[in-house]
């Protein structure tokens, strides 16, 4: 079984982003770039599944400027094989991510194809989703256990009410939850392996991937800020400012 | 225009979000079409045709619909779409599922979780965990996008008269099937419709000691939730996940017992209208956005809560 790992290269979860004063775009400058965190565990589902003897290749794929290089570095540190970087503008829409991901997945014969369930920059949602429906394919979005049985995927899912469970014939598209593993650490040796395992750079036209326009990005702007309000001194005190202040509660 | 809403629903009942969807097309304008796609959801389909301001609801009543399986619905809604400008489906795992399919055979882009109608056209919404919020504009013929329920009122669930009108059309992917399901069972207010949401984080200890919470929750007719951490350690199920990759609550009154405050645990609950903070740890940043803050430890304080209300 072949399976091919979208990866996305987002802000670090730990970095809070600020607003261009010109509130044409939030600011990127500077601020410290990771793999999406849904796309590592995306990644160690698929080593894990090499590494049961289940995968025969793990191939990952980011789609965006040279510098999502580095993330595809990443993941063949954690244990992909090779990976591609298909250059397009960084931020390309949700809908062009998942043309090209079909051409890419077309061309490898992927029998798995694994994504993040939201990239938490734009936190969509959708690429996943978008993808399976180009390819006609099954999906099971939300991830948190994957079971190979054959030609056969059990999948459990997060959903809103609790745990769903769904059967999937190959090929199939999952998107990864937050339950399903625990990413390792790159170790350094394989830092170093990973920078000999090949990268290929690709263009959206070489695969003959449509590009799609029609959202336009108008302006972005800061939240409104929540104010922090008082400290109380005791149980007593809060119950009063509930009922008597605030009034939200009986 | 016209738009086209995808219910959410459990076959027998219609959940309360796809009233706050009929808030937000209302906003946009047109004529408001309800689909309810399901197996013997005829209940649902008629609690659909009282809400007001609907013009008629399409019961789609299939086994292939049974679940809602996102690969059958989506091919529905795509056969429905013809002369919707704008098809809508509520943020919930459920709408998340089968919007996106939607969008891209369609063959255009979808707009995310919006919380605010600025035109027709063009939408607000949030990303980077809520730290910036976007304001985008669509030029595609039909407009697809999933809505934050708790971002919009929601409409008048009585009062219409809609007529039903069945569609015969079946989808069914050959190669998915539903296996199984394990859902919470709980007497309390969903999460993301309740007016009180009383959540836990790590602080709790584990998952025994949440019965803390639960004996304020019953006090107040609230909703439990907690933080990843409580989630990640097992004291409690994934369907009480609050925060940006968890479920999105707005209520009235939220209460954050031994939380820090991370922006993953904000974003899914700083639109609450009144905050309280209950952490040992004055430092804590969930202090920064609690409009009471009560430095305690929470074992001491929570039963003393319970008492007092
Ligand atoms: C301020 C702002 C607002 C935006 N608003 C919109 C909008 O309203 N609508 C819109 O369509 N786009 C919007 N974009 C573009 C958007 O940020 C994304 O770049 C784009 O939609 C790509 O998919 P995603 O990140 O949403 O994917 P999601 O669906 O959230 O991500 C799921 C998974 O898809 C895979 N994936 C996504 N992108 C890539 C990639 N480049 N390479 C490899 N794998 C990938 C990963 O596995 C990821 O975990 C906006 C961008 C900005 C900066
Ligand atoms: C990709 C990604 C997605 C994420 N999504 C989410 C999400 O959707 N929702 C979410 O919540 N998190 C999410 N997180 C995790 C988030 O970053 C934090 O790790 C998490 O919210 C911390 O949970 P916590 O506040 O319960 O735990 P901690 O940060 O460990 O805080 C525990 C708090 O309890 C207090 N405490 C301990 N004992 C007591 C006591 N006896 N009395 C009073 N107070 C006490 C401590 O002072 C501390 O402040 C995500 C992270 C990533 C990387």
């Amino acid at each position: 079984m072949k399976v091919l790992v979208a990866v996305k290269r987002v802000i670090d979860y730990n970095v809070k982003v600020r607003v261009k004063s010109d509130r044409s775009d939030v600011d990127l400058a500077n601020v410290k770039m990771a793999l999406n965190p849904f796309c590592e565990i995306a990644v160690e589902e698929a080593v894990r599944l090499k590494e049961a003897g289940t995968a025969s290749e793990v191939v990952v794929v980011s789609i965006g400027s040279k510098s999502c290089q580095e993330q595809l570095r990443t993941a063949l540190a954690l244990g992909a094989d090779r990976a591609i970087q298909v250059e397009a503008a960084d931020q390309l829409d949700s809908l062009s991510v998942a043309r090209i991901l079909q051409k890419i997945a077309e061309e490898e014969s992927a029998d798995l194809i694994l994504l993040g369930k939201q990239a938490i920059d734009s936190d969509n949602n959708q690429t996943g989703q978008m993808l399976a429906a180009l390819m006609d394919r099954p999906q099971a979005t939300f991830a948190s256990e994957v079971v190979v049985e054959g030609e056969t995927l059990k999948v459990t899912r997060e959903v809103d009410g609790g745990l769903q469970t769904l059967s999937l014939k190959l090929p199939a598209v999952v998107t990864t939850d937050l339950r399903l593993n625990e990413p390792r650490y790159a170790s350094l040796p394989n830092i170093m392996k990973a920078k000999k395992k090949p990268l290929d750079v690709k263009t959206p036209e070489e695969l003959g991937a449509q590009l799609a326009a029609g959202v336009e990005l108008v302006s972005v702007e800061p939240p409104a800020e929540r104010q922090a309000g008082i400290k109380v001194s005791s149980v007593e005190e809060l119950v009063d400012k509930l009922r008597n202040e605030a009034k939200v509660v009986a | 225009m016209s738009i086209l809403i995808i219910t959410e629903h459990d076959n027998q009942s219609l959940k309360p979000v796809t009233l706050n969807l009929v808030t937000a097309a209302q906003q946009i304008g047109g004529d408001i079409d309800l689909l309810v796609a399901g197996e013997n959801a005829q209940g649902a389909a008629e609690a659909a045709a009282t809400i007001g301001g609907v013009r008629k609801v399409i019961l789609a009543d299939n086994a292939a619909y049974a679940h809602q399986l996102a690969e059958n619905v989506s091919k529905l809604v795509v056969e429905l779409a013809d002369g919707y400008s704008h098809i809508l489906a509520p943020g919930t795992t459920t709408g998340k599922n089968i919007a996106p399919r939607v969008a891209a055979l369609l063959g255009v882009n979808q707009l995310s979780d919006i919380i605010s109608v600025e035109a027709a056209d063009t939408f607000k919404r949030p990303i980077y965990a809520g730290n910036a919020i976007a304001t985008v504009k669509s030029a595609d013929a039909v407009k697809v996008m999933t809505v934050r329920g708790t971002a919009f009122d929601a409409a008048e669930a009585a009062g219409g008269s809609a007529v039903i009108e069945a569609c015969g059309a079946v989808h069914q992917h050959a190669d998915v099937s539903f296996v199984g399901e394990e859902l919470a069972k709980s007497d309390r207010p969903e999460l993301t419709a309740a007016s009180v949401v009383i959540s836990g984080g790590r602080g709790m200890g584990n998952g025994e000691n949440f019965e803390l919470l639960n004996k304020v929750a019953d006090k107040l007719g609230a909703a439990v939730g907690a933080s990843r951490a409580a989630v990640d350690a097992g004291f409690v199920p994934n369907d009480m996940q609050v925060g940006q990759t968890g479920k999105m609550v707005a209520p009235e009154l939220y209460i954050a017992v031994g939380i820090s405050g991370a922006i993953q645990h904000l974003a899914g609950m700083k639109d609450s209208k009144v905050i309280v903070a209950i952490n040992k740890d004055e430092e804590a940043p969930i202090f920064q956005v609690a409009d009471y803050g009560l430095v305690a430890d929470l074992f001491e304080a929570v039963p003393e809560l319970e008492n007092r209300l």
